[in-house]
């Protein structure tokens, strides 16, 4: 097998000095591919991610990129290398306007970032209306659409996305969804932690499942969604 | 009834006092707001940085004074200035390299932080002492009036006088220049920018590459600027006196609250919201109510609100009022 | 080391810089028993504020920066207590003041009670502005005329109410009362606010409770000082007059002027003594009562303590009128040490922030590193000047008197002391933030 554009390879770790979240956990992504991390509530699905982007303490296993060792960069660094990350809350400037936000995504680029900002209102219409309104004036699903936009300004190598549908309806769920696999068409690598299980198995080419910090079922999203233990123990029935 | 005379009483003892003033505060207020904001604590050495920077001022006037460099009409002070905010900027930063930054690593609690400044407030103003003594310091050269109140009265034939000193028209064009400034910078470079983002969402900042170490050093670098203009322009306009700079602590704070703390914009209405009050409340009436009412209903006090001593009173209640009606302040600001 | 070997180090350190100060006379030490006692009586009084202040920031995470205003109502309540009423004014114009102030009470508790009856909108608003001015036009017709009418009889010696008569002792207490009234109006307006939004509201209330003090000359003559008040303790002359105490001096091999000095001062110290032990015993009781572990509880996590059902609000509110109280106490002791009630004295570095420094320098939550606090940082305060002068002497030892180094230096030595004070809080705050006796 080759190795995948990114991957977090045996991750053991927790936050600074305290107890381990993670045991030998592995998660992986390559272009052109969602894979979405889901599980129960406290598996450890944020975490992984954050592990993968520096925010966590990695005790042992590594983290690569594009077959190079990253395990301890900051994060910042990795943002250089060509990570986007999304947090799950507080992922906006909301004082600032929308087209402020995108610039101040495109902070470490020194070359002229005006296509990019043209390409992300191409890829999220609504906020080229709204490019001068103030960002925290949105609604929950344009805000969301502001902060992905803001990761993609660095024009990243990889995305992360962590519950980017957390707390908004189911309308602007499936509309978040769709823009979602707009922007992996892109040929960018989407990594994300999703609550809405079902819904994003749907959508995802890798997936995994996550219990107490390691991994419980990794395939597919349509494998994981036909195999009876995971239907069972994570989606209902 | 003699409208005339009571509006230039006004005129002359409110609007006018209470514009230099407000401004005076409003310049102040900024810089209170922007360390709030950024560096999210309450500076309780501002009083003493206006003080330093004045002190500093005044200095480099004397040595260009001696060199027999002047301005004409305008006061040396103001050649003076940009080096003093030159040697503001370096203590400024030099104190957040030698006492916040630790701090800022460990990310400690504002409280800590309100703490360091009152060792920083200690040992600025003893240090201003230990250059300037206590003593009450005039400074202003120069051109002194731009409206001699004698010559209004012989020109206009009105029985109340209209003084307009040099030093309060330009104490309001500094404020403008430098305040519209600091807006097109805040809103226009991407220095500014990175400010108002820093301020609005620290992690978020860091993750998108801004130095948070420069976004602090041009934080002081500007807090010097504002803090030294505020501190020559009062000084320039009432002279110069360690402890009342100390005093101008609560105004200060009163102003960036009302406005809504890290509310620029709010900061700067705040300033004229607090020195309007404050004029209002303390002016003598006595004369314009005889002026605007019938012959025999003059009034025998003088109808003065609030004797002038009392005047931390109105910045006291304009806090107490903001903090009970409307937390967040005019503008809005951050919650307190 | 444990907590108790630590503290008793430390003190004996402090006693023995006591000691040396009245026994030795070389470097910044004067060698004279009577400026020892000069410094332990205002270090005394120093380790009650800070006392106060550690129940208030120790126990709760209080941040009060009005420290001096409660100091100096506790210097009104002397001389309301114990100096002698003043006839004449009370008949000029005593009632008038009292009734324009119950005039101007009265409407504001009207307006209160008017507002919390009427419902929300144009027709409350309207009627709150309209009893407030009508209510200020009221208390300052009536309240002027009283004020001009006391000021005018006598204003060089009297020109004001004078006091109720009462021991001065008893000002101690009535210290306490005051400021814990002031505290519970400022308490009630600023206290759930964010800690430094609590500390620019009671800043503010400082200044303005010394600008009263300045300027409304008929309650304690203003900036006009009221001297000569009463002692709890004999006059040095009275002494020197009465053949006993000359014999008992004398056979203690001292000159009756000097024994009556120490013997006035030991007074005083015996007297404050007393009082800081009787305060810290009550603290450290509070302390460990069911009360004071509760208050600590809120202090390090406030909102646990709020979802477990706990008053935080109200606990604060108690907290903060017990330590101004003290407060209060420590300014009533302090201005009849002075025997002169002084308002132009009151400066909030000296009276407020200093506190400060006593309280963190000693160990925050600790009441024997309050007390540590208090006498060191006040003998610092007390020695910094000397100390900077020997400073100046020996770094300017080779230089001409007249090179503008050696006179800057010579002209600094009095302004050193804020700046030392300064450092010193900076340098605790970096490398020891729990104090010399840290809490445990």
């Amino acid at each position: 097998m080759t190795e995948p554009f990114l991957i977090g390879d045996n991750m053991t770790g927790g936050y600074g000095r305290g107890p381990d979240i993670l045991h030998n956990c592995t998660i992986a992504v390559n272009p052109g591919e969602i894979a979405v991390i889901v599980g129960p509530n406290g598996a450890g699905k944020s975490t992984a991610m954050k592990a993968t982007f520096g925010m966590l303490n990695v005790r042992s296993g590594s983290v690569r990129l594009d077959g190079e060792d990253i395990t301890n960069l900051s994060p910042q660094e990795r943002v250089i290398k060509g990570m986007g990350f999304v947090p799950q809350v507080r992922n906006i400037f909301p004082s600032m306007t929308v087209e402020e936000n995108l610039e101040m995504g495109a902070y470490i680029r020194t070359d002229d970032f005006r296509s990019t900002i043209e390409q992300i209102y191409d890829l999220f219409p609504i906020l080229r209306d709204k490019r001068n309104q103030a960002a925290g004036e949105l609604s929950g699903g344009q805000r969301q659409q502001v902060a992905v936009g803001r990761a993609l300004m660095t024009q990243p190598k990889v995305l992360l996305l962590d519950e980017p549908t957390a707390g908004v309806s189911p309308v602007v769920m499936d509309e978040l969804f769709d823009r979602i696999i707009e922007v992996s068409r892109t040929g960018i690598p989407i990594l994300m932690v999703e609550q809405n299980a079902k819904q994003a198995l749907e959508i995802a080419d890798r997936a995994y499942v996550l219990v107490q910090g390691a991994n419980a079922h990794t395939g597919t999203g349509k494998e994981l969604l036909a195999d009876p233990e995971v239907r069972r123990s994570f989606l209902g029935g | 009834m003699d409208f005339l005379n009571a509006l230039v009483n006004i005129t002359n003892l409110l609007i006018i006092p209470a514009t230099t003033y407000g401004a005076q505060l409003a310049l102040g207020a900024l810089g209170v707001t922007l360390i709030y904001s950024i560096l999210r604590f309450s500076n309780f050495a501002h009083g003493d940085t206006m003080a330093f920077g004045t002190i500093v001022t005044i200095g480099i006037t004397s040595v260009f004074q001696s060199w027999g460099i002047s301005l004409g009409p305008l006061p040396t002070a103001l050649l003076a200035l940009p080096f003093a905010v030159v040697v503001t900027a370096a203590l400024l930063v030099g104190t957040d390299f030698a006492v916040y930054r630790f701090y800022r690593a460990k990310r400690a609690v504002p409280i800590i932080f309100v703490m360091a400044s009152l060792g920083v407030m200690l040992m600025m103003n003893g240090f201003v002492r230990f250059l300037a003594g206590v003593k009450n310091i005039s400074f202003a050269d120069g051109e002194r009036f731009i409206i001699k109140a004698r010559d209004f009265k012989e020109m206009t034939g009105l029985a109340e006088p209209l003084g307009l000193r040099t030093t309060q028209v330009l104490t309001v064009v500094v404020a403008v220049i430098i305040v519209a400034w600091l807006f097109w910078f805040l809103n226009k470079t991407r220095t500014g920018k990175s400010m108002r983002a820093f301020s609005d969402n620290e992690d978020l900042a860091l993750l998108s590459g801004i130095n948070p170490n420069r976004v602090v050093i041009v934080t002081w670098v500007i807090v010097a600027l504002l803090t030294t203009t505020a501190g020559v322009l009062y000084g320039l306009d009432k002279g110069y006196q360690p402890y009342v700079y100390f005093q101008l602590l609560l105004p200060t704070f009163a102003a960036a609250i009302v406005g809504g703390l890290g509310n620029p914009l709010g900061a700067i209405v705040g300033g004229f919201v607090v020195s309007f009050s404050e004029v209002m409340i303390t002016h003598v009436w006595k004369k314009v109510l005889t002026y605007l009412m019938p012959e025999n209903l003059e009034p025998s006090s003088l109808m003065q609100l609030m004797s002038t001593e009392y005047k931390f009173a109105v910045s006291f209640a304009i806090l107490v009022i903001v903090l009970l009606f409307k937390p967040t302040g005019l503008f809005k600001g951050q919650s307190v | 080391m444990t907590q108790t070997v630590r503290a008793s180090i430390f003190f004996a350190i402090m006693a023995a810089l006591f000691i040396i100060e009245g026994s030795t006379n070389a470097w910044v030490f004067s060698g004279s028993w009577n400026t020892s006692l000069v410094i332990l009586n205002m270090a005394l009084v120093s380790a009650i504020m800070a006392l106060g202040v550690n129940l208030q920031w120790g126990y709760a995470g209080l941040f009060n920066t009005g420290i001096m205003g409660f100091v100096a109502l506790g210097g009104l309540a002397v001389v309301v207590t114990s100096m002698a009423p003043v006839p004449e004014t009370w008949a000029a114009g005593g009632p008038r003041i009292f009734l324009g102030l119950a005039v101007g009470v009265a409407f504001l508790v009207g307006t209160i009670y008017l507002r919390k009856k009427m419902p929300e909108g144009r027709n409350r608003a309207i009627a709150t502005v309209v009893m407030l001015v009508i209510g200020f036009a009221a208390y300052r017709t009536i309240f002027d005329g009283g004020v001009d009418a006391v000021e005018a009889i006598d204003p060089s010696v009297s020109g004001y109410l004078g006091g109720l008569g009462l021991p001065v002792v008893l000002a101690w207490p009535v210290g306490g009362l005051l400021a814990a009234g002031a505290a519970w109006i400022i308490g009630k307006t600023a206290l759930g606010l964010r800690s430094d939004y609590l500390a620019i509201a009671t800043l503010g209330i400082a200044e303005i409770i010394v600008a009263i003090l300045k300027n409304e000359e008929w309650l304690a003559r203003g900036a006009n000082n009221v001297n000569g008040l009463p002692r709890p303790v004999p006059y040095e002359i009275d002494l020197q007059q009465s053949a006993d105490f000359v014999n008992k001096a004398a056979e203690w091999g001292m000159d009756p002027v000097t024994a009556s000095t120490l013997y006035v001062k030991i007074g005083y110290a015996l007297m404050f003594t007393a009082v800081l032990v009787f305060i810290l015993v009550l603290s450290q009781l509070a302390r460990h009562s069911p009360w004071g572990r509760m208050m600590r509880a809120i202090r390090d996590n406030e909102t646990a303590a709020r979802a477990m059902g706990k008053n935080v609000t109200r606990r604060h509110l108690e907290i903060f009128i017990l330590g101004s109280a003290v407060c209060g106490i420590a300014g009533a002791m302090m201005t009849t040490l002075d025997g002169q009630l002084t308002p132009n004295s009151y400066h909030p570095l000296r009276f407020t922030f200093l506190i400060w420094v006593m309280v963190i320098v000693g160990g925050s939550g600790n009441n024997l590193g309050s007390v540590l606090g208090g006498f060191l940082i006040w003998w610092l305060w007390v020695k910094v000047e000397p100390m900077g002068q020997w400073l100046a002497q020996v770094t300017t030892a080779g230089l001409d008197p007249t090179n503008w180094f050696a006179v800057r230096m010579a002209e600094a030595a009095p302004h050193m002391r804020l700046f030392t004070m300064g450092l010193i809080l900076l340098l605790v705050l970096r490398f020891n933030p729990r104090g010399l006796l840290p809490e445990n």
